[in-house]
């Protein structure tokens, strides 16, 4: 155990090209994936918290339910809808890091979405009186809401990120776990604590945490600095 | 917009009746002060004249029109504050008006000097002092120069300093030509601020008539009462 820890260790201090190749890509791919996610989850959230119509509450249970959909299953989706005689076989996407950050965004936007819809409600339940005798428009309302509370979907869009950076399955079914071109960090720690090579398994695993705890203490730092300054 | 004339007002959320048939004409010019004790339905009744409620049952015609229209403005007694700066928040109600950036700096900077808050205009509104976030929303509502100014109890939780400096600057709007509408259980400051008084007691206009007179010879009977401080709406608590 000890002298697993130490090649560990040796390995992280060598930084060879491979494992910084991996860490590269997961960084890219979930990078993107939660940007797109972003994109999508910020105002479609900021769109529930604030309108009323037929079916909210089961599009709230829906959003809500989709947080904690299973990895593979979006990776079985989005293998069938890229694959070969699939709706979008013929974009040539599947096994590549393009299909990995799909399959990625489509795995955090609900998470992005949903944590949005419940942080802007509660900010709209104090401001849609004021907001409607200032004559602001929905679409007005959801971006001064977007802006007010930034500092707390900071935490939505990081709950994301994580998600993304941790997720093993679907990046396994439609990137294909394909050395040097679709093996990203959890995937190659699969991979090598299948195959003994424990010693890369873990230092990945070392780089992964050092990663998802450096962006949350930055997150902290940040919001604490927002408190100070905006109360 | 004036006059504003309320017909047989009803309104009972969840059945339970919180205005009971209000009959009420607000005219356009002065302070009419709407004074009553807590629970008699003053905050509804602002909420409706302002547009932002419908009566269960009668009418309110905004001189010959259905809706209050953009003229109105409400400043309420926890006002909403965005996380940015105090000349943001000032700004917030400009931003549906139309406004060039320029006139909307200008106005933001004008009011803020005239409501004392200039030398504060780029610190954080959330963190202001009580008394320093009324004057901001007081400085919001009025760089829009609304034609009606709803104020609920806008003084309820400040001291007496803040509360005389929120009083001067309400009087200041008066003098622009806005219509001022404003509730409060305070006697005291009923008699130092209003032109005209209003008084509700459970859910029903008791009297509306000039402050001067209403001070000095109530006419119904609860706003006797109220002026003496006799409490007939006691809280009353299981023994």
């Amino acid at each position: 155990m000890a002298q697993t820890l130490l090649d560990a260790l040796a390995l992280l201090g060598d930084l060879q090209h491979d494992l910084l190749a991996i860490v590269l890509l997961s960084v890219t791919v979930s990078g993107l994936a939660v940007v797109f996610a972003t994109l999508i989850g910020l105002p479609l959230g900021a769109w529930v918290a604030v309108s009323r119509f037929c079916g909210r509450s089961a599009a709230i249970v829906a959003l809500n339910s989709m947080m904690g959909l299973p990895s593979v299953v979006v990776g079985v989706v989005v293998y069938l809808a890229l694959s070969r005689t699939g709706p979008l076989g013929t974009l040539g996407l599947l096994f590549t890091p393009s299909a990995m950050v799909i399959a990625q965004t489509l795995l955090t936007a609900p998470l992005i979405a949903a944590l949005t819809r419940q942080i802007v409600e509660d900010a709209w339940r104090g401001y849609a009186i004021e907001l409607r005798l200032m004559r602001y428009s929905r679409w007005h309302s959801m971006s001064l809401l977007l802006y007010d509370c930034r500092y707390s979907l900071l935490v939505a869009v990081l709950a994301g990120l994580g998600r993304a950076m941790s997720e093993v399955g679907a990046v396994m079914i439609v990137g294909g776990n394909i050395y040097g071109f679709t093996r990203v960090m959890t995937t190659t720690i699969a991979l090598e604590t299948s195959k003994g090579d424990l010693p890369l398994a873990i230092a990945l695993g070392v780089v992964l945490m050092t990663v998802v705890v450096g962006l949350n203490s930055s997150a902290l730092v940040l919001s604490r600095w927002a408190m100070r300054r905006y109360g | 917009m004036f006059p504003i004339r309320l017909d047989n007002v009803r309104f009972a959320p969840n059945g339970r009746p919180v205005l009971a048939g209000v009959d009420l004409t607000l005219g356009g010019d002065g302070i009419s002060v709407l004074l009553g004790p807590n629970g008699s339905g003053k905050t509804v009744l602002m909420r409706l004249v302002a547009g932002l409620q419908v009566p269960d049952s009668g009418s309110i015609d905004w001189g010959g029109a259905a809706a209050p229209g953009d003229a109105v403005a409400m400043l309420f007694q926890a006002p909403m504050l965005i996380r940015a700066s105090v000349a943001a928040n000032v700004a917030l109600g400009l931003r549906m008006l139309g406004l060039s950036r320029a006139e909307r700096d200008r106005r933001v900077a004008a009011v803020l000097g005239r409501v004392g808050l200039a030398d504060r205009s780029a610190d954080s509104a959330r963190l202001l002092s009580g008394g320093e976030i009324q004057r901001l929303a007081l400085a919001r509502a009025w760089a829009m120069r609304p034609r009606l100014l709803l104020l609920d109890e806008p003084t309820a939780s400040l001291d007496p300093t803040a509360t005389e400096a929120v009083e001067r600057i309400v009087r200041e709007i008066r003098t622009e030509g806005t219509k001022i509408f404003l509730s409060t259980h305070n006697l005291a400051q009923a008699m130092r601020i209003a032109d005209d008084i209003v008084f509700i007691a459970a859910g029903r206009i008791g009297e509306q008539a000039p402050a001067a007179r209403f001070f000095a010879r109530p006419q119904s009977s609860e706003a006797r009462l109220f002026i003496q401080g006799e409490l007939p709406w006691r809280i009353s608590f299981p023994t």
